[in-house]
């Protein structure tokens, strides 16, 4: 078990260098003008160079981030809650939860900014936006999932729905929750980055975008990278939390016989 | 900080989801009076006509037609018919899960409202909550019943647990309270499930088919730690079940039902001494027995195929 796990992200970590190594080696063949796409150590250098410029742009984009997420979290929980619980609701508001779903995120930007004005707010509003709707399919779907005979054992003992959702529907849609909160904080990043890049004059899609009018290309993708690295970074921290959050979900694997 | 909010938020929304969902229900301890005195309950559970049709006007599915039933406190009833015939319809009345559409149904000697009974129920699925252990799953239903409720927080590591470990061993599961349910067998997982409908002392049990989904020998051995429970628990039991052998070894009445919609065709008494064994169910009167409420479903089948072809 343990030596295949270390062998799968050797064989990751080796990729990854793979890819850079191949990247930089293109770039010196063809003999690739920086301005179309900048070698990584080029990219490297710049990130290093401009990091102290950089970072309060990446400590913008992490909050409204996070800021978009959190709120987004609560709205999806209390829809999928609502939606989850009765079937009434969920029939209701599938269809205008869909349709609002299928909009791309970037339309709504320009209505954000004309209610708010640019900045962060607009960037706050498209994370929540774009990164509720998983919540609410997967905290839907979790207590759909509810064992009718354990429901009918609980009703006969006089619980109520409270009752039930509280001990049984909410922790069996912990391993949904969990798994929508690694999609949604993604999603949430990139709805505040979108809106940064359109509307904002701060952000790491900010300096991306002023970066990209000044023909600074190397700082373009050094943009990129810390994007790449945050976005990997967030995502490592909530699948660290599912795992230890819900394990008995995946726990069964190693069932110990009696 | 971000955790804390993200629960905080959660919370928020499922009392509102809740709040929702709740409005149209009873306030929940209306009908919760004392129990009903010993000795003036005649019967613990009584059904007089009681017809159950699911659906309405052209869609409308009889699943029990005028049903008159009367058990007595402490009897172990066993509810025997063709499959579809009603039998689980008759618990779920018992255990207020539906409402009869027309007659009476009196538990406890009050009738079945608009609110459950608060008895102990198990079905064919163990349904154990996977992320508890043995313990606290069998401790659910304190969670849910007074007066246990009010003092669950204060007592589930001291009173609760033992009592939930006496039963434990009792069915032979002693020492697994703290194992998850993944870590059981079948078998052992139907045994915490008898635990658990009996946790909170139930004055009513309701079995549907609870050993339905297990071997021979597995099921024979259930048989007689359900027997040694109900002997030392007494409470009343309602047992639906497909088996005869299991009806004969368990009940001390046997009821066989017709098929669909469901109506009670024959009610017998089993007489034999307890406590029963497995050889028993070899012995010609048991054999008798058995043959006898196998004609009477033959019977009910064969009517239900030629009334509908």
């Amino acid at each position: 078990m343990f030596g295949i796990d270390i062998r799968q992200k050797a064989w990751s970590a080796g990729l990854i260098v793979l890819f850079f190594v191949a990247w930089e080696l293109f770039c010196v063949i063809t003999g690739m003008s920086d301005l179309v796409l900048p070698r990584p150590s080029q990219v490297f250098v710049t990130l290093v160079q401009r990091f102290p410029v950089l970072w309060p742009h990446i400590l913008q984009t992490l909050g409204t981030t996070m800021f978009g997420f959190v709120l987004g979290v609560a709205l999806g929980v209390t829809l999928g809650a609502i939606i989850g619980v009765s079937k009434t609701a969920y029939d209701t508001c599938y269809p205008l939860l869909i349709g609002f779903s299928s909009i791309p995120k970037v339309a709504v930007v320009p209505i954000f900014v004309l209610w708010f004005g640019s900045g962060t707010v607009p960037a706050v509003l498209t994370a929540l936006s774009i990164c509720f709707f998983p919540i609410v399919v997967n905290i839907a779907t979790g207590l759909a999932t509810t064992e009718p005979e354990l429901e009918d054992v609980l009703k006969a003992l006089g619980a109520s729905k409270f009752d039930i959702l509280w001990n049984v529907g909410l922790p069996r849609t912990m391993p949904f929750f969990f798994a929508s909160l690694k999609v949604a904080i993604s999603y949430a990043f990139v709805g505040a980055v979108l809106s940064e890049t359109v509307a904002s004059n701060r952000g790491i899609g900010n300096v991306m975008m002023t970066a990209s009018s000044n023909f600074n290309v190397p700082l373009v993708f050094a943009g990129l990278f810390v994007l790449a690295g945050l976005g990997v970074a967030l995502y490592a921290v909530f699948s660290l939390i599912e795992g230890r959050v819900t394990g008995w979900a995946t726990r069964k694997n190693d069932v110990i016989a009696t | 900080m971000v955790k804390s909010l993200i629960f905080r938020g959660a919370k928020a929304g499922i009392q509102l989801a809740c709040t929702l969902a709740v409005m149209r229900m009873h306030p929940q301890d209306q009908f919760d009076g004392q129990p009903v005195p010993e000795g003036t309950a005649v019967s613990a559970i009584e059904l007089s006509e009681a017809v159950v049709t699911f659906g309405r006007g052209d869609r409308a599915v009889p699943a029990l037609s005028k049903t008159t039933l009367k058990i007595a406190d402490g009897e172990f009833v066993a509810l025997v018919g063709p499959s579809g015939c009603g039998k689980s319809t008759i618990l779920r009345l018992v255990s207020g899960l539906v409402q009869p559409t027309s007659g009476v149904v009196i538990v406890g000697g009050r009738e079945v409202a608009a609110r459950a009974m608060r008895v102990g129920m198990a079905f064919q699925n163990p349904t154990m909550l996977p992320w508890m252990t043995i313990e606290r799953n069998i401790m659910l239903p304190l969670k849910i019943v007074e007066p246990f409720r009010s003092s669950f927080r204060k007592l589930r590591n001291t009173e609760f647990r033992d009592k939930a470990n006496a039963l434990l061993e009792q069915v032979g599961l002693k020492g697994f309270g703290n194992r998850y349910p993944w870590q059981l067998s079948g078998g052992m997982l139907q045994r915490a499930n008898l635990c658990r409908a009996l946790i909170h002392q139930p004055r009513m049990l309701l079995l549907d088919e609870p050993f339905g989904a297990l071997d021979q020998f597995t099921r024979e051995e259930l048989w007689a730690i359900l027997q040694n429970l109900w002997m030392t628990h007494r409470p009343t039991v309602l047992l639906v079940t497909h088996d005869l052998r299991e009806a004969g070894f368990l009940a001390s009445r046997i009821c066989v039902m017709s098929a669909r919609p469901g109506r009670i065709l024959d009610d017998s008494r089993v007489e034999f001494a307890r406590p029963r064994t497995v050889a028993m169910t070899f012995e010609p009167h048991f054999v008798a027995l058995n043959q006898k409420l196998r004609a009477f479903i033959e019977d009910a089948r064969s009517a239900a195929t030629q009334g509908t072809g």
